[in-house]
């Protein structure tokens, strides 16, 4: 049994089951769960995205899309061109002025639910563009769900990012998270200006 | 390399060319404004001249200066692979008044680039069929590429959301605390049953 999650005292049979359980032993087999955990598994294996493609960060976006790293893994390949269609909303690169009601409008046009993901420092923070064209980020204009930092951000850095929106959208959490930088392993190997050690054994 | 251009020039225009130079091979004439348009023509008919290709058209604030406004255009001729840019000084100390002869009568490509100087700088070009802003919105106050617009000064097209719409606060938020980052890092995670 799984984890159970009801007053203490609640007789064993009306406990109800935190999340979801398995019951071993009948020939047939079942599970139950809640629903609205049902609802929510079945949301975040299937985002259909909008992308809103409008700088750079575009090319990792077809990075991400494209089979080396492939973003059909975790249920979200299948791109929507119109926003009726979709519940998950890319704003991939910088957002100027002039396109900020653009962007809002596509925005209200989707259906709920809905979730808001930035990709890029351009679209999280408006990046270096700190002047009388670009929109210091889209949580000036709609609301954002998780921001990933990076210009451009590597396609992992991305994947991490859809990781956490399926995360955030599966525990009901609508507040905004940001993707951690990772340590990147090749770092450990090559530092300049410090000799190797294979170098020093064999001198 | 064209210095036949500038020589031209002189010899046509007198002292309506104010100063000529060739910096690393790149010929440039200095005109006032009031011979604009008729240096242009002569450049683009004049068989010894045949600029057909119209490049270039912009302007630079110099804001010490009066006039404070250049006007730069680059011009080249297919017919004489030759090149030669045309500067002329504009406006006073406030940038009022800055104002050119247009070239869209002779070339056709100085359309939108006239319209982006006016878009960015506030210089009027006189006989333009559609004067308008080509870059910014035209609820847009103000010429940004002038040295005294303020750097971080922004005309929203959109009112921003205000932090009570938001539920949140619209500031930087704190990138590294405990609950953000990864998912895998979360203290609250889904097992579906399995712990
Ligand atoms: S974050 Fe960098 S790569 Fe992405 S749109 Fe902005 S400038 Fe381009």
């Amino acid at each position: 049994m799984g984890e159970l999650n009801s007053p203490p005292g609640t007789p064993a049979a009306l406990q109800r089951p935190r999340h979801s359980v398995t019951i071993e032993g009948s020939e047939a087999g079942f599970g139950v769960t809640r629903f609205d955990a049902m609802l929510n598994w079945s949301r975040k294996y299937s985002l259909f995205q909008y992308p809103f493609v409008t700088a750079c960060c575009g090319m990792e976006f077809m990075a991400v899309a494209s089979p080396r790293f492939d973003v059909a893994r975790f249920g979200a390949e299948a791109p929507r061109f119109s926003p009726r269609q979709a519940d998950l909303l890319w704003v991939v690169g910088t957002i100027s002025q002039r396109q900020a009601p653009a962007l809002r409008r596509i925005y209200e046009q989707m259906m709920d639910p809905k979730w808001v993901l930035a990709f890029g420092t351009c679209a999280s923070s408006g990046g270096f563009y700190d002047n009388y064209t670009t929109v210091a980020g889209i949580d000036k204009i709609i609301r954002c769900d998780v921001y990933v930092p990076g210009c451009p951000p590597r396609p992992e850095a991305v994947l991490d990012g859809l990781l956490l929106l399926q995360d955030k959208i599966a525990r009901g959490d609508r507040t905004p998270g940001i993707v951690k930088p990772r340590q990147d392993p090749a770092m450990g190997l090559v530092q300049l200006g410090v000799p190797s050690a294979k170098k020093e054994g064999q001198r | 390399m064209s210095q036949s251009v500038l020589d031209a020039l002189k010899a046509r225009f007198g002292a309506a060319i104010l100063e000529t130079h060739s910096n690393f091979g790149d010929d440039t004439a200095v005109v006032a404004s009031d011979s604009w348009k008729a240096i242009g023509a002569f450049l683009r008919d004049d068989p010894a001249m045949s600029f057909e290709l119209f490049v270039d058209l912009c302007g630079v604030d110099y804001p010490e200066r009066t006039p404070r406004f250049d006007v730069v255009l680059h011009l080249y001729s297919v017919t004489h692979a030759h090149r030669i840019r045309v500067k002329a000084r504009i406006g006073d100390d406030e940038g009022n008044h800055a104002k050119i002869d247009s070239l869209t009568s002779l070339w056709r490509g100085a359309d939108w680039l006239e319209r982006e100087t006016f878009d960015m700088f506030g210089i009027k070009f006189e006989g333009h069929p559609d004067l308008r802003r080509i870059l910014m919105y035209p609820e847009f106050t103000g010429f940004p590429l002038r040295k005294d617009y303020p750097a971080q000064k922004t005309e929203p097209l959109i009112a921003y959301r205000t932090e009570e719409e938001a539920g949140l606060p619209l500031g930087k938020l704190e990138p590294f605390g405990p609950d953000e980052g990864m998912s895998f890092g979360r203290k609250v995670w889904d097992t579906h049953g399995t712990t």
